[in-house]
């Protein structure tokens, strides 16, 4: 190896300083690093390989930065093996954290714009950095639209931060729910129902999505119908990651690598590909 | 650099003599079994004289020859990329103290290798890896380790194999990139020598202490006729014109679906190649689960869990393996890396069960491209 460049594929170690229980499958952990590297400046959309002793390494969007001590917040929803074991780590324990890599969602692109903003399931995550970003130059923008989608009201992420986002910045923050109970009074639908009940210019709008392939399709699809260019959607890519530098192959997505031509990628540059059926 | 030198059969010792007192660990084409693979070479006894290879689609036989030729035989089953980039290697070890634990990464070795007897569309597949590992924004640190002192002993090929489309890759048979040296095996009826061409200055500096004669304009002349003579009887031929194009516009095309019934996902392919580079890790832990090691290893994308993500399998069917594959290759590989991802060496025709063929494959798409067809 050259000297001291670091080598992309051994992990920093990285104590949790605080852990947190979104939902009924999801958590946080706030992640402060143990050597003497600094907290690694990241692009909202951004994210890292988490590395859980002996288990194995996933990636993980950035969720935020926490407030004070800005240490890093990861939000995982709990689906296996390596995503478990991250959710057994407690405050003081170690993990393994390479990154930040992939690209951001396009906070330049939405000055003296309108945004709209559509999440689904944990897909709100890796958003939050972005609604973090607007808020901090809220003036900048028009309209700003967060459309949220999960399947049972337990779902829910963030919820304690819709209300400082509706009354301090005044966004339009709807929420949706698949089916639930009678308990609850909110929406019951599929995301893009919130769609028209929002208000933004079309013809002057960014939008950024992150969810499930299909729910990502039928947004595209409303949005389109409601006046926007594909090219001012910006969507994110899922695919299966060893590496995130580009060497392992896993994450190809026709011509691009997501974990370094994405994971945002704006849709009319991969519109091709998102259109092909097990591609 | 100088004019051409040459070397008689009997000198290539010294010139490999001289490589190992250099420190350089050899490696060359030898028999093992019923092949000719590349492994540890200390001289041309090594070398596999008097034997070709006999290669068709799904077809691989070892033969005599009728004459002594070190290097009378195309590409082997193996490919350089095993040195190169090889099949396993730990990346590092994590040691658990409480509820911390620390990372020992691996102390890495140089291995100096002196590659001997690489056909020129090797060399263009070192370079294309070169370009996934070393090149980019980040480094392989064990790729760049085993690359950087690599001397490559080139051979121009004095015959062209049964799988062979170098030609139309514009990658051969006539070494065209960078090389240190460049042998051509002249066997006349009682003469056996090789023209050498120097390209690095450390070739030249061992040249220089062999004590070679300067060609004459007759053997040069005999020399380039044998590579023209390989180009022109290749067998193989692949229309690379608009190939990207017409791959990306026919990702649904019936092909995929007749190619899908024959192939057995069986990876071979991706084995063979000397450009595929795709890997995956696996994390292994001892019994008492405080000692963790994190190994990368070659994968293909003909397996399932190549595309597994919660929820299930992105490329499910051979089909979409297949289609990915090839679209890689040939198409996709443009955009990455700004070239195409295939050499023309015929490996993967060779090396697959049921002999399905890259370039029959493309030519099948492209009689019945799906945009050519709509227009008419
Ligand atoms: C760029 C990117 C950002 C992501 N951000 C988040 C996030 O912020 N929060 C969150 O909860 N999840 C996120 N994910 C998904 C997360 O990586 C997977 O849920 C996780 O890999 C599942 O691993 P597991 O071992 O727990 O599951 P298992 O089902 O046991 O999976 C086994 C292995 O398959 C691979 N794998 C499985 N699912 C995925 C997947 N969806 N994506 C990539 N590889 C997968 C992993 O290598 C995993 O170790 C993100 C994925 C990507 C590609
Ligand atoms: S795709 Fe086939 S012919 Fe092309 S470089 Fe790979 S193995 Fe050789
Ligand atoms: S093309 Fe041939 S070698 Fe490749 S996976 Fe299919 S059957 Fe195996």
């Amino acid at each position: 190896m050259d000297n001291n460049a670091q080598d992309p594929m051994v992990p920093q170690l990285y104590e949790v300083t605080r852990t947190i229980r979104e939902t009924h499958d999801s958590f946080s952990l706030h992640l402060k690093s143990k050597g003497d590297s600094d907290i690694p400046e990241f692009g909202p959309g951004q994210f890292n390989m988490l590395y859980a002793f002996g288990v194995g390494e996933v990636p993980i969007s950035i969720s935020g930065r926490a407030e004070k001590s800005g240490n890093l917040i990861h939000t995982i929803r709990n689906v296996g093996s390596v995503t478990s074991a991250l959710n057994d780590l407690k405050k003081g324990h170690t993990l393994g954290l390479r990154g930040p890599f992939g690209t951001s969602w396009p906070i330049e692109a939405c000055k003296k714009q309108d945004v709209v903003i559509i999440a689904g399931g944990i897909g709100l995550a890796p958003l939050r950095p972005a609604i973090y970003a607007l808020l901090k130059q809220r003036d900048q923008f028009g309209e700003i639209a967060i459309l949220y989608g999960v399947r049972q009201p337990k779902d829910l992420l963030f919820t304690k931060e819709f209300e400082t986002w509706r009354g301090k910045y005044g966004i339009q923050v709807k929420v949706t729910v698949d089916s639930a109970d009678r308990e609850w009074k909110g929406n019951v639908g599929v995301v893009t129902t919130l769609i028209p009940r929002v208000s933004f210019d079309p013809t002057h709008t960014v939008a950024m999505i992150c969810g499930p392939e299909i729910m990502m399709k039928f947004s595209i699809l409303a949005l389109k119908q409601s006046g926007m260019s594909e090219k001012n959607i910006f969507i994110t890519m899922e695919r299966n990651m060893k590496c995130a530098v580009g060497f392992c192959g896993h994450c190809q997505f026709g011509p691009a690598f997501i974990c370094k031509d994405g994971p945002v990628f704006a849709y009319n540059k991969i519109k091709p590909f998102f259109e092909t059926r097990d591609l | 650099m100088d004019k051409p030198s040459v070397i008689d059969k009997e000198d290539l010792n010294k010139l490999i003599a001289k490589l190992n007192q250099q420190g350089y660990k050899t490696i060359g084409p030898t028999i093992r079994g019923e092949a000719i693979v590349y492994d540890r070479i200390s001289s041309i006894e090594d070398l596999p004289e008097g034997w070709t290879d006999e290669q068709g689609p799904g077809h691989y036989r070892i033969k005599k020859r009728n004459d002594k030729a070190l290097f009378g035989f195309n590409v082997s089953p193996h490919s350089w990329k095993q040195f190169l980039h090889p099949p396993e290697k730990k990346l590092w070890t994590a040691e658990k103290n409480g509820s911390s634990f620390k990372i020992i990464p691996e102390e890495l070795e140089n291995p100096k290798f002196a590659f001997i007897g690489v056909r020129s569309c090797e060399l263009h597949a070192i370079a294309i890896q070169d370009k996934v590992f070393i090149q980019g924004p980040h480094i392989d640190s064990v790729y760049q380790i085993n690359r950087k002192d690599l001397f490559t002993v080139a051979v121009n090929c004095g015959q062209a194999g049964g799988t062979c489309f170098c030609v139309s890759m514009q990658t051969g048979p006539k070494v065209n990139s960078e090389f240190d040296l460049a042998l051509t095996e002249v066997l006349e009826k009682d003469k056996h020598y090789f023209v050498v061409e120097t390209g690095s200055d450390r070739a030249q500096s061992i040249i220089e202490n062999l004590d070679l004669r300067t060609a004459e304009n007759q053997e040069l002349k005999i020399a380039e006729e044998i590579i023209d003579n390989t180009a022109q009887n290749m067998g193989r031929f692949l229309d690379t014109e608009g190939i990207k194009e017409t791959l990306f516009e026919n990702l649904e095309h019936p092909r995929w679906e007749e190619v899908a019934n024959r192939c057995l996902s069986c990876a071979n392919c991706t084995m063979a190649c000397p450009t595929c580079f795709c890997s995956t890790v696996e994390d292994v832990t001892d019994i008492t689960g405080d000692h963790a090691e994190r190994w990368q290893k070659w994968d293909s994308c003909f397996t399932m869990d190549f595309t597994y993500i919660h929820g299930g399998h992105v490329r499910n069917s051979t089909k979409s393996q297949y289609r990915q594959w090839m679209t890689h290759k040939l198409a996709s590989w443009i955009d990455q890396f700004d070239s195409s991802g295939c050499v023309g060496c015929g490996r993967c025709i060779t090396w697959c069960p049921v002999g399905i063929d890259l370039t029959e494959e493309v030519a099948a798409i492209r009689k019945s491209d799906k945009t050519k067809i709509d227009n008419i």
